[in-house]
């Protein structure tokens, strides 16, 4: 599904973001992508959607080959990704179910079926009453789902979360977490990174960490965390 | 196609001071290349009124039967310069100068043989009142055996010909000038719409929108704005034709054909404005 291999990502101004990362993240998983501010998580997901252009190496995500994508493609790339950030990233002037529908409009949806899916993906993350609602009148928890239910919408295969409880208090956080897990629950594949070390181990999924771009801990393929602190 | 023209429409109801703001300044820009157009238009019609009075005159000598000169007539009236030919009798000659030369109506009626020679009056189509086509015309006359003399203002005509020229020359450059820095403002108040707009573009690619969906609102958008913009300035126009018209001088307006050139120039510019503003925007995100 996603799937790095040596991976290396220079900043434009010198210096790597990325060392030679490499893993592999089937259909369905879960996997937490953690290490501090700056070590690279964000980085790892915008080479997923194609937002910065890799530097060495390959990425295939869901059977693009990323690294020699033509800019044509980066939109089919992408509708085949849901992605969720710290900041929603909602258009203000636009209610939560315009926010939906937008995603689905953009991607040339047939109009006559927006209302329906647009409204069974907020029922799903909780939010059919607040449809109307515009992103300030929401909390930062209910515009978080708003967000997570605009990249369900296209009904992706992956969906990329960047930090999606960064901004939320630990109730919210609970909230947006389980949201996820019921996502991944249902079949598709969800990348997420975080620094927040409670909710990493609170469930049983994939962790990967990177530490000043290089990937130091793989669970799918190292010892157990705890074993290998103890020998 | 109709969720483009929807998005478009939404941005106007979304950012309503913005467009305003947007519609006014490309309004006055245009209306600064109206006004010179306005002048240009007036200037052009000034010379041509003058052009029409560029007359050459041909005189009879005395004595030529008058059938020689209606024949001689036929022909020049087939010249293709030659918009009328008239003959003037000596009579019509004497009848006019008493008519016209008022300080000199004592004179003329004493007179007791009319001094006057008969002649031929030629007016030039429109496009050959210029100095090379009338002296040419003038020099075919003079080939006539009856004709004494050919007169048409040489100076006068030189001289009118030099103003069309200076006056289609500055127009131009002129014209040019006020036409590059409409599009400048009209293309700077454009990518401030796009820049407000940026973080929308982001999101919007970011959900997959193809280039093209991102494009087309945005050329749309800037296509009404021009065209908007273009019909206010032909208001704004109208009003500084109506003030002058009152207070100054008699001034025309333009033909619907020019007015519809400035709303298409306006229209024009915004779509182009908008294509470049967006295309740039998007090849640096």
């Amino acid at each position: 599904m996603i799937k790095f291999t040596n991976v290396f990502k220079a900043f434009p101004k010198g210096g790597l973001a990325l060392k030679d990362v490499s893993f592999h993240i089937a259909k369905g998983e879960f996997a937490f992508l953690t290490g501090h501010s700056g070590a690279g998580k964000s980085t790892v997901l915008r080479l997923v959607y194609a937002e910065e252009p890799i530097t060495s190496g390959e990425v295939r995500v869901a059977g693009f080959n990323v690294q020699e994508i033509s800019r044509r493609d980066v939109p089919k790339l992408r509708r085949r990704l849901g992605i969720v950030f710290q900041d929603f990233r909602l258009l203000e002037d636009r209610t939560a179910e315009e926010n939906v529908a937008f995603a689905l409009e953009v991607t040339g949806a047939r109009r006559a079926t927006i209302p329906a899916r647009v409204t069974r993906v907020l029922t799903q993350v909780g939010l059919a009453v607040k449809a109307k609602a515009y992103p300030r009148e929401l909390s930062g928890g209910e515009q978080q789902r708003v967000a997570i239910a605009r990249a369900l919408v296209n009904e992706p295969t992956v969906l990329l979360a960047d930090e999606p409880t960064g901004n939320l208090d630990e109730r919210a956080t609970r909230g947006v977490f389980q949201l996820l897990r019921d996502i991944n629950a249902s079949g598709t594949a969800v990348v997420m990174a975080t620094h927040d070390l409670d909710l990493v181990r609170q469930a049983p999924y994939r962790v990967i960490e990177l530490q000043e771009g290089a990937l130091v801990y793989d669970s799918a393929v190292d010892e157990p965390r705890d074993q290998a602190a103890t020998t | 196609m109709s969720l483009v023209f929807r998005e478009a429409l939404l941005a106007f109801r979304r950012a309503p001071l913005l467009s305003t703001l947007s519609v006014t300044t490309i309004a006055f820009s245009l209306f600064v290349v109206g006004l010179f157009g306005l002048v240009a238009v007036n200037l052009e019609q000034a010379l041509r009124q003058v052009a029409e009075r560029v007359e050459i005159v041909a005189y009879v000598l005395p004595g030529t039967p008058v059938e020689t000169v209606t024949m001689a007539i036929g022909d020049i009236s087939t010249f293709p310069e030659v918009q009328s030919a008239t003959y003037v009798s000596e009579d019509e000659a004497l009848t006019r100068a008493r008519a016209e030369l008022v300080e000199f109506r004592d004179v003329l009626r004493e007179l007791e043989r009319n001094p006057l020679p008969a002649s031929i009056e030629l007016k030039l189509k429109p496009g050959f009142r210029d100095a090379e086509h009338v002296n040419d015309v003038a020099e075919r006359l003079k080939g006539f055996g009856f004709v004494d003399d050919v007169r048409f203002g040489r100076d006068w005509v030189e001289k009118l010909d030099r103003l069309h020229q200076i006056a289609a020359a500055v127009g131009l450059v002129v014209g040019a000038a006020f036409a590059v820095v409409a599009i400048i403002i009209i293309g700077t108040t454009i990518r401030m719409a796009v820049l407000q707009r940026a973080r929308e573009i982001a999101i919007m690619r970011l959900v997959g929108a193809t280039d093209g969906f991102v494009r087309s609102p945005f050329l749309v958008q800037g296509a009404i704005k021009g065209m908007l913009g273009g019909l206010v300035a032909i208001g704004l126009s109208y009003g500084a034709y109506a003030l002058i018209n009152r207070w100054l001088i008699q001034a025309a307006f333009f033909s619907h054909e020019q007015a519809l050139a400035i709303v298409g120039f306006g229209t024009l510019i915004g779509l182009l404005g908008s294509a470049t503003s967006v295309g740039r925007h998007l090849r640096r995100v």
